[in-house]
């Protein structure tokens, strides 16, 4: 469980960039692709995040397969189960949201 | 020399944000930072607005500037705990915090430096007010700038905490 707190959005696309492995740059544009431009993010909040979620262990870094000076990131097993959690959670509000306002 | 100059400036740490938004009004009138020292600036002829320019306090992190370089920034250069990076506006938009808890928890790295020379320079200026051959009054001046600039930098920070009450 993501310790019973909602993700950021930015974290919520960092850890759904990184189900297949991606350097940082790679993570930026997967997350504009994913929210069709609406979220950016910025290198340093990237690089905080990126170290934030190595500590927590949800991602790991690998040697990349292209370029052996680069550092490409991967999810573990508990940041699948994290983000596994938090669609649960997106899945509730939104079917709230939907269900409230299709009432009225 | 047509191609360079240099501008001596000075800016309060906790004017961090007017430094940056200066280094952009130069960048606009076609100067970009090419170099930083002490109360110095050293600019390049460029294209009016072809770069934007961010600085941020930060260890020095090796990898953190390949990250950058590998982003499509430049590293500027470093001056006390201060990077500073240019990248082309044609290559993107370019900003270091896109969310409020990021722009927090730079605003708490600066906090923390002028907490621990504050303190120091407290210290310092107190120990030195028994000891009359001394000048302990210059460190209790600093502190009490360095004390000032902690609330200047504590007031961003709780404006942020507020707008993070409603959303990121």
């Amino acid at each position: 469980m993501a310790d019973g707190f909602a993700l950021t959005e930015a974290t919520y696309y960092i850890l759904l960039s990184l189900v297949r492995p991606r350097h940082g740059y790679g993570i930026m544009q997967q997350t504009e692709e994913l929210s069709g431009g609406r979220v950016h993010l910025a290198a340093g909040t990237l690089y905080g995040a990126l170290n934030a979620l190595s500590a927590k262990g949800w991602i790991i870094q690998i040697p990349s397969e292209e370029d052996s000076r680069r550092k490409d990131y991967r999810l573990t097993e508990k940041g699948l189960q994290v983000l596994h959690a938090e669609v649960a959670r997106l899945r509730e509000l939104a079917d709230n949201g939907e269900r409230i306002l299709r009432e009225e | 020399m047509a191609n360079r100059r240099t501008i001596r400036k000075w800016f309060w740490v906790w004017d961090f944000d007017k430094e940056e938004d200066w280094l952009n009004e130069m960048a606009m009138n076609g100067w970009v930072l090419d170099r930083v020292g002490f109360c110095s600036y050293d600019f390049v002829k460029c294209e009016p607005g072809e770069y934007t320019v961010r600085e941020e306090m930060h260890a020095f992190d090796e990898s953190y500037v390949s990250f950058m370089e590998e982003t499509g920034a430049e590293y500027v250069g470093r001056f006390f705990m201060w990077s500073f990076f240019r990248k082309k506006t044609a290559d993107g938009p370019f900003d270091l915090f896109s969310d409020i808890d990021s722009r927090i928890a730079h605003l708490d790295k600066i906090g923390k430096v002028l907490t621990i020379i504050g303190g120091a320079n407290l210290a310092i200026g107190l120990v030195n007010t028994f000891n009359p051959s001394h000048v302990g009054w210059i460190n209790l001046l600093c502190a009490t700038l360095l004390m000032y600039g902690l609330g200047r930098i504590h007031g961003k920070k709780e404006a942020l905490e507020k707008e993070r009450f409603l959303h990121e």
